[in-house]
């Protein structure tokens, strides 16, 4: 029943997002979206993708559409009719394909599917034992599958290095000092005052929320991702109220570029530390005498990493998305 | 006691729906930003908070109780403020609630009568 509701909700957002052209209204639909998507996450029981998709989906990806909005206007072009038609094929085809594909998969929840079968067990029955945390996923996502994370976290590198290529980092960082007229800022201020009150109410949890779910990321959903994700956007609430040049007194674009690189290689240290204990690459059992223990210390270390790296990359692209627009 | 508990949270329960549901009218319905904005804050104050009301007389220990509160409490301080934010900028920009010009008009109309019956 509530699968159906959210299922037709999440059709008709995205038939609104698509029939709309007026981008603004389709950016805050896309995030009503992400905001369903985390529910049937949560109706599915998967509560760390469904905090992910929360996090990133509805909250920082929100941000940045409206940010790159700022810069290239708010109305789309009409698409000529005949432009329509090739990328229509392709979307029915490859519809129909996806289509076709699901008929030969498992029904839902049915035990016996291929996914339950292979390693899924062993994560549920040996990994207390193995690795130790009460929260599997947390286990599976640093543990088991720590080279698909190490990757991940390469991936958002990458994606930000692309990022600050686009927007030309780095390049007008001259520019954007003299254009302030006295008065204005002062007038801006002056009608914030609810704005900023609730501000200084709300950031500092914000901020102490973010490190609770990157520590408490073993027993309970959440991780380096969220935390991540959640830090930054507490410094965009700060810079969204008090303007973008405090928050960059606060964190000085030129030492932040510096972050993504030291979490990623904060990561990469823990595997080459546990290679030179002895071990595998990102084998954290040899990090201490004891393997449960080198379990959690070398967790907790590339979930730091990952927070570090998610949460610097986010400022980053968040700062240059304002230097473009000023 | 448990019966009056559920009695109690079932009727603040309906209450908040009822104010969710007639928000989400207003916010169809509304005639300008300004009254819309008011059915918005309606949902997060009143129908939120009901509902958190109720499911905090049903939490079954008081870990969930308080997590419950927070929740009420940054949904109320950030929404709220967001929908302030959103008609102050309205307000900045320059737009005038349609129920004053109908004041204004009727005020201009008492006048405009006014005179000639003095």
């Amino acid at each position: 029943m509530i699968n159906m509701v959210l299922l037709m909700l999440l059709l008709a957002s995205v038939y609104a997002i698509i029939r709309l052209d007026r981008l603004l209204t389709a950016v805050l639909l896309t995030s009503l979206f992400s905001v369903l998507v985390a529910s049937i996450f949560m109706v599915l029981d998967a509560v760390d993708v469904a905090f992910t998709e929360a996090a990133v989906g509805a909250g920082v990806s929100t941000i940045f559409f409206l940010a790159a909005l700022a810069i290239v206007g708010r109305q789309c072009k009409p698409t000529p009719r005949r432009k329509i038609i090739a990328p229509l094929i392709v979307v029915s085809a490859t519809g129909c394909v996806l289509l076709y594909a699901s008929l030969d998969m498992p029904r839902f929840g049915e035990p016996l599917a291929p996914v339950h079968q292979h390693v899924a067990p062993r994560y549920l029955n040996d990994s207390a034992a193995e690795v130790g945390p009460p929260n599997i996923v947390t286990s599976v996502l640093a543990s088991y599958r720590g080279y698909d994370t190490f990757g991940e976290v390469g991936v958002v590198f990458t994606a930000f290095i692309g990022v600050l290529m686009l927007l030309g980092a780095g390049t007008r960082r001259t520019s954007i000092e003299p254009p302030t007229p006295t008065g204005a800022p002062k007038e801006s201020m002056r009608k914030k005052v609810v704005l900023k009150e609730v501000a200084d109410l709300v950031i500092a949890p914000v901020l102490i929320f973010a490190l609770y779910v990157q520590w408490h990321g073993d027993f309970g959903p959440g991780g380096g991702f969220q935390a991540g994700v959640i830090f930054a956007s507490g410094i965009f609430l700060y810079a969204l109220i008090y303007g973008i040049e405090p928050a960059q007194r606060l964190l000085p674009p030129r030492r932040l570029a510096y972050f993504p690189a030291i979490g990623l290689l904060l990561y990469a240290a823990v595997g080459i530390i546990s290679m030179l204990r002895g071990g595998n690459f990102l084998n954290y059992s040899v990090l201490v005498n004891d393997p449960l223990h080198g379990q959690h210390y070398g967790i907790l270390a590339i979930e730091l990493g990952v927070g570090i790296t998610v949460a610097a990359v986010m400022i980053n692209i968040f700062f240059s998305f304002s230097e473009r627009s000023l | 006691m448990a019966l009056l508990l559920d009695i109690v949270s079932w009727i603040t329960l309906m209450i908040g729906s009822f104010f969710c549901i007639t928000a989400g009218v207003g916010l169809l319905r509304m005639p300008d930003v300004y009254t819309r904005a008011h059915a918005g804050g309606m949902i997060d104050s009143m129908g939120a908070g009901m509902i958190f009301f109720g499911l905090l007389l049903q939490a079954p220990d008081y870990l969930i109780a308080i997590k419950l509160v927070f929740t009420f409490f940054f949904l109320l301080v950030t929404s709220l403020a967001s929908i302030h934010a959103l008609a102050q900028t309205v307000n900045v920009a320059g737009v005038n609630p349609k129920l004053a010009n109908i004041v204004n008009r009727l005020e201009k109309n008492r006048q405009k009568e006014s005179p000639p019956s003095n």
